[in-house]
């Protein structure tokens, strides 16, 4: 069994706003490709050009159907992207027999470290949130590792020390900052919008936030918009009237 | 605690080398991370002004397609029947000889049996001065096919249109409106304005059947019964007028509504605009009751004025509009069951936009000065904005809904405005500044001009003298007199019916006309392989084909000139044809090969190159007969086009320090490429609205060679030469529509915009629901099956189908349909949709793959369970017993009217593949790996 910090220096963590994901999947192919080429073994993938194709991804979004109550409500499509949440009580950790999963003490990351993994699936079972994978060709537990490799990493321009997810997101949908820091852009975010956790429940406290969706298809009732089209005339000649009439004004 | 020590700060790559995405048509910026001269991770570039360092799914996944193995390796000629797949490896120099001697007696005899289509080739203004110079008429990309109706329409009105020709003012617009607007065409800007607007507060309110993408994030979703937004927006706009909720000062000052027409139904030129000498519009001014032209410093056009000279009235196009439009026809109740939305919701949403155009307007604290001569001390604000997209062209009615949305847009005084809808350069562009289609034919000889271009009445039209269409796909003619963009659909089906002639040789480029850009799949297929009964040769003789990868096309191909992916090759993202401009600045771009290819491949514009230097075509070779431009590199730096301007606006001149005009400079594409592969010029401020109109944007664009001289114009919110069509078809002047079109032209060619349905030619009694298809954001087109990571996205593609409709036909999630159109049947697996028009069904365009193709494995899900609902199209609509056959596309511009298509469904037993089921093709490039783990560093 291995232990979790008791306190991390800082929460480094994800804001995702469900009222923006349009559903693109820029964030799951940048991730395929950032983590494909940098930290650990590359995120393989079975049968590839196949039936049955597969492959690892630290990052996946799926998409569902909500229907409001009312009979005239519509329903309502929301993309839910998902990947490790970062949880301060993390059970992917508690529950490795060799140490290999841990969370980091300076930023709340939590990593698995490859050496030690022995591919047995045990994390992935305790995860609520199935945010983990086991690469298949390489036998090891692979996850979102937040970018470690980029977001500290001196070889990139400052602007660009952010997960890859967050940079490609073309619809500004992620964020990511020190949720332990309540003044952080991140915090306020989660304060102004009533961010949420993911599955609270689990008591596994994660750190990344989900902002809701903003109520959809509420656009007032014509009622309260009617002064607006208040009309000036009933039929064409009437409308010429009025015309003459406000051109003088002009 | 004991944690691992980790480096933090990895090598990300030894080098960036920067260039422009071709994953779609959007035309990203890419950084391009090497490792050991290989390509190890794709990023956005933040500098680029398309997409601002943001990218993709498909943008990100290029490393998997440059090392797709559906990859073509070499030049091939076919060895066995068509449509086999059997062909030989060839050298570069045989594959050129064969063309050579195919083409080359064409062109001494006659070049119009050259038929050269180049589908979504990127290129245009490069493929067709080839064309052009080979003298063929036969030339068109792929605009027919997808969207010349909301081109044409955009630029017939308003000299500009939307797709990636504008965009909405994302800085300050605060209700935005789209309809029928798909995910993939200018994806990632419009992804970055929903953010950016939606962070503000500003309301979305998204027009389409399907609620998925941009209209899953819409505030408001409005899942309208495809077809009829036209009817729709006319019943707003009618909502708008009634209530005097429009920009009087500016239908005024910037359009044609108060210009003068004859209202004389007597007078051959009744419905004419009155003009002067100079053909400038006339109109009465308010300040001094005079006709006078419309661009006289300090005039006030008058939108009421009547005037009337030798005994006829003219009235203002004002009137007319006004007499239509308050109509109870538009009324929201009198369209509400048809358009499926309530009428209250109608009124609503007109009202929203009345509220937020006129209490919501601002002020830009920016003076500038109008085309008259007046100064303005500020520029005044709508902001309410619009786009759409294929969703409201793809229609018989798509010119005229187009063209509604339009009128909508200026009756409110939305374009070019802060907050409203804003052209990006070269446009504004109005027609008359566009060129008309040339048709002229000499043996031997270059065309007499381009192409294509925009007709202004029936003496434009390209019509041989006997009458006779004289391009093969019959654009400009009769049957579609505004087809702008060609009618790349029609080609394979006129080509094979000889009608109006026979053609020798169909050249095409990117264009998967066997399988997913066709209608009619398996017709197209027949119309290929077809054999003169007795001559024992095919109908349509030679085919040579131009491809990156193993389409479904290839088979079909007599000769295969394999292309180069998009990090190997030079393009040129042009402002003579589609650049990457933004609202405030113009910008074009490059492409360059990042990577050398590993196989025996040649980009396709460097391949024209050659064979234009072989063909002797005179702008391929210099006086002394030799090659002119070694490839494609060398045209985008050398190729002149009118004095000053070449493909490229950035760094011309001698020491590259020019911007528009300027001499060549033979180290260009090397500062594009240390400038990250692209070039900015940005509008200053007081020149960046009221383009048409404004005094400082005019002379900059001048000063950048977007146009020749200052052109101010009205917006066509009547348009004139629809109605000269019209005339003709009343029976004024010498050039007259055959009998069988009289009617339909005078209906459809109304010079103000009307609705049609288009049901009954589908017939829509027998077959109530309608099949529509979407891109998936992840995927452009066929390509992203061979991806290996884009296809574990969208491998599948279910037919969605609405709840109801699930329930009264007995399916559940899982099951299998049948579904029927007049023209054929597809038995397709399903799945339950509830954000869906409840009598619509869909699914994602081009995932269904043949067997054979894309170096995928027979038992792949795309070749098993994939399908195309292309099957079920017909190019022609139904007989419907006058014994003609109409063709299905709208009869002004002749686009392909693919989201009319009606069906029936109803429950069928699982079949073990989806219907129909064709035999498979032989790879020409055999199968891709098993495994993928794709590492390029150590």
């Amino acid at each position: 069994m291995t232990t979790l910090p008791n306190l991390t220096q800082k929460k480094l963590g994800l804001v995702i706003d469900l009222d923006t994901c349009v559903g693109c999947h820029a964030c799951v192919i940048s991730c395929k490709g950032w983590n494909t080429e940098n930290y650990g073994a590359p995120l393989s993938d079975q049968n590839a050009y196949g039936a049955d194709n597969s492959g690892t991804f630290l990052n996946r979004v799926h998409s569902f159907e909500v229907q409001p109550t009312g009979d005239e409500a519509a329903a309502q499509l929301i993309h839910f992207p998902k990947s490790c949440l970062h949880c301060e009580d993390a059970p992917c950790v508690t529950v490795c027999p060799t140490g290999a999963s841990y969370k980091r003490e300076e930023d709340g990351i939590v990593l698995v470290n490859e050496q030690d993994c022995i591919g047995c699936g045990l994390c992935a079972w305790a995860c609520p949130y199935g945010a983990r994978e086991l690469d298949q060709a390489e036998g090891v537990m692979k996850k979102c590792t937040l970018c470690v490799d980029r977001i500290y990493n001196e070889n990139l321009e400052e602007v660009d020390r952010v997960p890859t997810c967050v940079r490609t997101c073309p619809s500004g949908a992620r964020h990511f900052g020190d949720l332990g820091d309540e003044n952080s852009d991140v915090s306020k975010l989660v304060a102004e919008r009533g961010g949420m956790d993911l599955m609270p429940e689990q008591g596994t406290k994660p750190v990344n936030k989900y902002l809701p969706p903003r109520p959809k298809d509420e656009l007032p009732e014509f009622d309260v918009l009617a002064p607006f089209l208040e009309p000036v005339a009933q039929e064409a000649k009437g409308f010429l009237g009025w015309l003459d009439k406000t051109l003088e004004k002009l | 605690m004991n944690q691992p020590k980790i480096d933090l700060s990895p090598k990300v790559s030894d080098e960036i080398r920067k260039t422009t995405c071709y994953m779609c048509a959007c035309r990203c910026g890419i950084n391009v991370h090497m490792k050991e001269g290989k390509v190890a991770y794709i990023e956005g570039n933040r500098d680029h002004p398309v997409n601002k360092g943001v990218l993709c799914a498909k943008g990100s996944a290029g490393i998997m397609q440059v090392n797709a193995p559906s990859r073509l390796n070499a030049p091939m000629k076919r060895v066995g029947p068509r449509g086999s797949g059997e062909f030989e490896k060839i050298s570069w120099d045989e594959a050129l000889q064969i063309a050579t001697d195919w083409l080359e007696p064409i062109r001494k005899e006659n070049p119009e049996k050259l038929a050269f289509f180049t589908g979504r080739d990127q290129s245009q203004s490069f493929t067709s001065y080839w064309a052009q110079h080979f003298g063929t008429p036969n030339y068109a990309a792929h605009g027919g096919f997808c969207s010349v109706n909301m081109a044409a329409a955009g630029i017939y009105t308003m000299g500009g249109a939307f797709w990636e020709f504008g965009q909405p003012d994302w800085d300050h617009t605060k209700l935005f409106m789209l309809f029928g607007v798909a995910e993939d065409h200018d994806s990632n800007p419009i992804k970055m304005g929903i953010g950016k607007i939606k962070a503000r507060g500003a309301r979305v309110i998204g027009v389409n059947p399907i609620r998925t993408g941009y209209n899953a994030v819409a505030d408001d979703w409005v899942g309208i019964t495809p077809g009829t937004d036209g009817l729709f927006i006319l019943a707003m706009i009618h909502c708008l007028m009634k209530a005097g909720k429009i920009d009087l000062n500016y239908l005024a000052q910037y359009t044609n509504a108060p210009v003068l027409v004859n209202s004389d139904e007597k007078s051959p030129e009744f419905g004419l605009l009155m003009r002067d000498k100079d053909g400038k519009e006339l109109v009465i001014d308010r300040a001094t009751g005079k006709l006078t032209p419309f661009d006289q410093p300090g005039v006030k056009p008058d939108l009421s004025a009547t005037h009337r000279v030798a005994g006829i009235t003219h009235r203002p196009v004002f009137h007319m509009m006004a007499e239509r439009y308050l109509e109870d026809e538009y009324a929201p109740e009198a369209v509400a069951e048809r358009c499926g939305i309530p009428a209250k919701r109608i009124r609503a949403i007109a009202a929203e936009l009345a509220r937020v155009a006129f209490e919501e307007s601002f002020e830009l604290d920016q003076e500038w000065t109008d085309f008259r001569g007046e100064h303005h001390k500020t520029m005044t604000g709508r902001p309410v904005s619009f786009h759409a997209m294929r969703g409201i062209s793809a229609h018989a009615n798509g010119f005229q809904t187009c063209r509604a949305l339009h009128v909508l847009q200026i009756l409110l005084g939305t374009v070019e405005v802060p907050g409203g809808f804003r052209f990006k350069p070269p446009y504004p562009k109005p027609a008359t500044a566009h060129p008309k289609p040339h048709v002229g034919v000499t043996p031997g000889k270059p065309l007499d001009g381009p192409h294509l271009g925009f007709v202004h009445g029936p003496d434009d039209l390209a019509l041989k003298a006997d009458g006779t269409a004289a391009r093969i796909d019959k654009a400009f003619t009769w049957e579609n007199p505004m087809s702008s963009h060609g009618l790349m659909h029609m080609v394979i089906s006129n080509a094979h019916a000889g009608d109006p002639y026979k053609i020798d040789t169909l050249f095409m480029y990117m264009a998967n006309m066997s399988w997913n850009s066709s209608m009619n799949t398996r017709g197209v297929i027949e119309m290929l392989t077809d054999k003169n009964e007795e001559t024992g040769e095919y109908v349509i003789p030679r085919i040579i084909y131009s491809d990156a990868y193993s389409s479904e096309m290839v088979a079909y191909a007599d000769l295969i000139f394999p292309d180069a992916t998009y990090l190997e090759r030079h393009d040129c993202i042009s402002m003579l044809d589609r650049p990457i401009c933004e609202a405030d600045a113009a910008a074009d771009a490059i492409r360059w090969p990042v990577i050398e290819p590993d196989r025996d491949v040649r980009g396709f514009q460097s391949v024209l190159c050659e064979l234009g230097a072989r063909l002797n075509l005179p702008g391929f070779v210099n006086e002394d007969g030799s090659q002119k431009y070694a490839d494609y590199g060398d045209y985008i730096v050398n190729h002149i086009r009118k004095p000053g301007i070449g493909p490229l606006a950035g760094f011309r001149g001698e020491n590259g320090d020019k911007a528009g005009r300027g001499d060549v400079n033979p180290k260009q594409l090397d500062q594009y490429i240390e400038n990250g592969g692209f070039f900015v010029e940005h509008i200053q401020a007081g020149a960046n609205y009221y383009k048409p109109w404004n005094k400082a944007y005019q002379d900059w664009a001048v000063g950048m060679g977007l146009l020749d001289s200052p052109q101010p114009y009205l917006f066509n919110l009547y348009v004139e030469p629809m109605r000269k069509f019209q005339l003709a078809a009343e029976g004024h002047g010498d050039r007259q529509p055959p009998d069988h079109l009289r009617e339909r032209i005078k209906e459809k060619m109304d010079p103000l915009p009307i609705w049609y349905s288009n049901e009954d030619e589908n017939k829509g009694d027998e077959y109530p629901i309608t099949a529509l298809t979407q891109r998936p954001m992840a995927m452009y087109h066929s390509w992203g099956s061979q991806n290996a990571w884009l296809r574990q996205l969208h491998g599948h593609n279910p037919l969605y189908v609405p709840t109801k409709l699930m329930q009264t036909s007995g399916l559940k999630d899982g099951d299998w349909a049948k579904v029927t159109s007049p023209h054929g049947e597809i038995t397709v697996p399903v799945l339950e949709m509830a954000a869906l028009n409840e009598n619509t069904i869909w699914t994602w365009n081009a995932i269904g793959k043949r067997k054979g193709a894309w170096a995928l494995e027979e038992d792949a899900p795309e070749v098993t369970k994939g399908f195309l609902l292309n099957h079920l199209i017909h190019e022609l609509l139904p007989p419907k017993g006058d014994g003609l056959r109409w063709a299905n596309s709208d009869p002004i511009t002749g686009q392909a009217a693919w989201f009319d298509l009606k069906v029936k469904i109803e429950k069928a037993d699982p079949p073990s593949e989806s219907q129909p089921v064709l035999p498979a093709i032989k790879s020409p490039v055999g199968k891709g790996p098993k495994d993928l783990a794709w590492k390029v560093g150590k």
